[in-house]
């Protein structure tokens, strides 16, 4: 096989950009994407949406510093006891 | 069940804690100890816990059931690891435990969600790349809101490995282990994941561009 489709492109896009492809199929995915503004777009919001997932769920400052709510402290000492 | 998993960032302690002394005092069964390790470790080891349960009062029962399982077996803790980690995995796993106890909402399938196409292989709708700056601009809380949003919106089979892979940062054979998976299935599950988020959040993300243009 020397080309992919959009559809197998986008199926083994992790793998692409995991380098988990071995060569000769990598290169096919190449040359897929010089000639595919679709995919290229496609790819680029893929990775945008992997950084957006991490930023948006990564630690919320305010809520670290706001510490463990004293009840729910008060709660897992006394639990410990009982 | 034991995740095995290196450490992660996210769950690095706010400051430097004097670890060896704090584990020696937990060992002792010092009280003061128990509520320094919630002080200095809690709160981002909450924050996971919320990460991995949508539900506050889930994500609360969770936290307590992981601090009280930490204080139970500290003589088990390997002095050659870090505090943080390993009390990250506990986390984890306690999270997993009532995630599996609780399956509140049906299983519903990803299929929807992922992109379609057309029978020769090529996209059904054209993908257009989003602009950087605003795709990115995680600043705004409304953006952030939106994304976190979209996250729970995927099925729970799907959210939790997108969650435990690129937030939690377990590796896919850690993954694999704590979910009773194959890596395979793992990578499967976190592809389809990423693709069927990368839908939900792409007409959100144009229609706010549209706005701001």
């Amino acid at each position: 096989m020397n080309h992919v489709t959009c559809h197998e492109l986008i199926d083994f896009l992790m793998e692409y950009l995991d380098g988990e492809l071995p060569p000769e199929r990598r290169a096919i995915f190449e040359r897929h994407l010089s000639i595919c503004p679709s995919c290229v777009a496609y790819l680029q919001n893929y990775k945008a949406t992997v950084e957006m997932g991490k930023k948006a769920m990564a630690c919320d400052g305010d809520a670290v510093a706001e510490g463990v709510p004293q009840d729910l402290v008060a709660a897992i000492l006394a639990a410990r006891k009982g | 069940m034991l995740l095995t998993m290196e450490s992660t960032q996210a769950t690095a302690p706010p400051r430097e804690a004097n670890e060896s002394a704090l584990v020696a005092r937990l060992r002792a069964g010092e009280n003061g100890a128990y509520a320094e390790l919630l002080a200095v470790y809690g709160p981002r080891l909450l924050a996971t816990a919320r990460r991995m349960m949508p539900v506050e009062e889930d994500a609360r029962e969770a936290f307590q059931d992981a601090m009280l399982s930490a204080f139970k077996n500290i003589s088990r803790f390997d002095e050659n690891s870090k505090v943080s980690t390993w009390l990250h995995r506990i986390v984890v796993n306690a999270c997993l435990m009532k995630l599996r106890s609780k399956r509140r909402r049906p299983e519903t399938s990803i299929e929807p969600m992922l992109p379609a196409f057309l029978a020769d292989g090529h996209q059904a709708t054209p993908s257009v790349e989003w602009r950087n700056e605003t795709a990115l601009s995680l600043e705004r809380r409304e953006t952030r809101d939106l994304v976190r949003a979209c996250i729970d919106r995927l099925p729970e089979n799907y959210r939790i490995v997108l969650v435990l892979r690129d937030i939690e940062g377990v590796d896919t054979d850690e993954a694999a282990t704590v979910l009773g998976m194959t890596a395979n299935a793992v990578k499967t599950r976190l592809h389809r994941a990423r693709q069927a988020l990368r839908e939900l959040l792409d007409p959100l993300i144009r229609s706010q561009q549209g706005a701001d243009s």
